[in-house]
């Protein structure tokens, strides 16, 4: 049963990262359209990045 | 002399970049055993000092050993060990088994030796836990790395414990003299205080006030100051060569954020009962379903805080020790170079991650707190 375990956390691990990668690229554009709101959009990146990581993070230690 | 300030910079780079270079060059015969060696891989499950010590494999168990004791909590301080030789110094072991038993970490010889105390006999394990044993010449039962013997109560003061310690003190002196000096000149900072008084002013205006509200955000502010500085301390401490892991250690993380979720859930108003329990604004029968998943949120909330200091820290203590073991692995020129760059980069970076870290696990618990004392009215979030 190990080796379904160690995809299953792969796919929820590319999830994460093409997750962080579109908020990542989302800020960027939304920082590009109005840059005045920079430290909003970033602090607003950041929490969303990091509930995202938290759970390709679960992933990895369930496996 | 006219240089452009960058190319300069960058030829000094590259000048220390090429520097162990210089001190591998001269090893070719290693990098002929390497290739030679692979061909004779060890089977079977074999412990670091059985295999061939100059073997690709035998490097290889020696440097997973290496970072499993570096990750772990440890109950003497190493700083460095060479060819079994340790350099540091022993802390004291407190433990419980019908009675307190004290005395000092040296008496385990680094797991050589059986401590014996009041008559009662102890070993430690491969997993840094202490085992009774029977007799002073004992050996521990079962697996080596799931001992069957039976395990005592350990309260000692341990390397992670030593610096838990020293961290708080750190920040006790650091900040009490920081709040003297306001005093003394009349509310301006001096010293240290115009290095900390803008980040406390980041934590209050950036991320305590529009989280948590003008009206509630004062209650707070400590546990936020608090959190703050002591999980960036800790993170920093673990980038220092002295090797300690403290916030990549997931008991510590686990108590940090249950203290997170007490606070919320003990200060939380009706209103955020009411969300959890009778989501206002809903269909009855979605109600019904949304009630276990916002229980099962709470505690989700503080778990995923845990993971999330815990997993990072842990990864970036195994992944800039695996590039520094590159040096090992390949022991030709290339790995010295090969390792400085990536290691290089990487401690870079941990030193952002370490301060991203910290700021991610106040900010998510002030907007954990904002959530508990939330009033009714959502339409004019402060934000």
């Amino acid at each position: 049963m190990e080796i379904p375990r160690i995809i299953g956390a792969g796919l929820v691990v590319i999830g994460a990262g093409i997750g962080i990668g579109r908020i990542g690229g989302s800020a960027m554009d939304a920082i590009a359209r109005q840059p005045e709101a920079t430290g909003k959009i970033q602090t607003a990146m950041l929490i969303a990045a990091a509930l995202i990581e938290g759970i390709g993070f679960a992933a990895i230690f369930a496996s | 002399m006219v240089f452009s300030k960058k190319s300069l910079q960058f030829i000094l780079a590259a000048l220390v970049a090429c520097l162990p270079l210089f001190g591998f060059a001269n090893e070719t015969q290693d990098s002929l055993n390497v290739h030679t060696e692979t061909t004779a891989v060890a089977h079977g499950h074999e412990e670091a000092h059985e295999l061939d010590p100059n073997s690709l494999e035998g490097r290889k168990a020696k440097i997973d050993a290496f970072k499993m004791h570096h990750v772990l909590d440890s109950h003497e301080f190493s700083l460095f060990e060479n060819d079994g030789q340790h350099f540091g110094f022993p802390l004291p072991i407190i433990i419980w088994d019908n009675g307190v038993h004290i005395f000092s970490s040296s008496k385990f010889e680094h797991g050589h030796a059986v401590a014996e105390s009041n008559g009662n006999f102890y070993r430690l394990g491969h997993d840094e836990k202490i085992y009774k044993v029977e007799s002073a010449t004992a050996e521990l039962s079962g697996d080596e790395h799931h001992p069957t013997n039976e395990k005592v109560l350990d309260f000692s003061i341990t390397k992670s414990v030593l610096t838990l310690m020293v961290v708080a003190l750190l920040m006790f002196l650091l900040f009490r003299s920081l709040a003297q000096s306001f005093a003394k000149n009349g509310g301006i900072s001096a010293g240290f205080g115009r290095l900390f008084e803008p980040i406390v002013l980041y934590i209050r205006d950036e991320i305590a006030i529009p989280n948590i509200g003008e009206k509630h955000y004062k209650r707070y502010m400590s546990y936020l100051l608090t959190i703050f500085f002591f999980v960036w301390f800790l993170n920093m401490f673990g980038l220092t060569p002295l090797g300690i892991n403290v916030t990549g250690n997931i008991a510590i993380t686990a108590g940090l954020a249950i203290i997170t979720a007490l606070i919320t859930n003990f200060t939380a108003n009706k209103n955020y009962w009411g969300h959890i329990f009778w989501m206002p604004g809903v269909p009855t029968p979605m109600k019904i379903i949304l009630a276990p998943i916002e229980l099962l949120g709470v505690i989700i909330k503080p778990f995923s805080l845990m993971i999330r200091l815990y997993a990072n820290i842990f990864a970036g203590h195994v992944v800039l020790m695996s590039l520094i073991a590159l040096i090992f692995l390949f022991q030709s020129w290339v790995g010295g170079p090969l390792s400085f760059l990536l290691s290089f980069a990487l401690s870079t970076i941990e030193i952002l991650v370490a301060l991203l870290q910290a700021y991610i696990f106040t900010m998510l618990s002030a907007l954990y707190f904002g959530s508990a004392v939330a009033e009714h009215h959502h339409d004019d979030a402060h934000h």
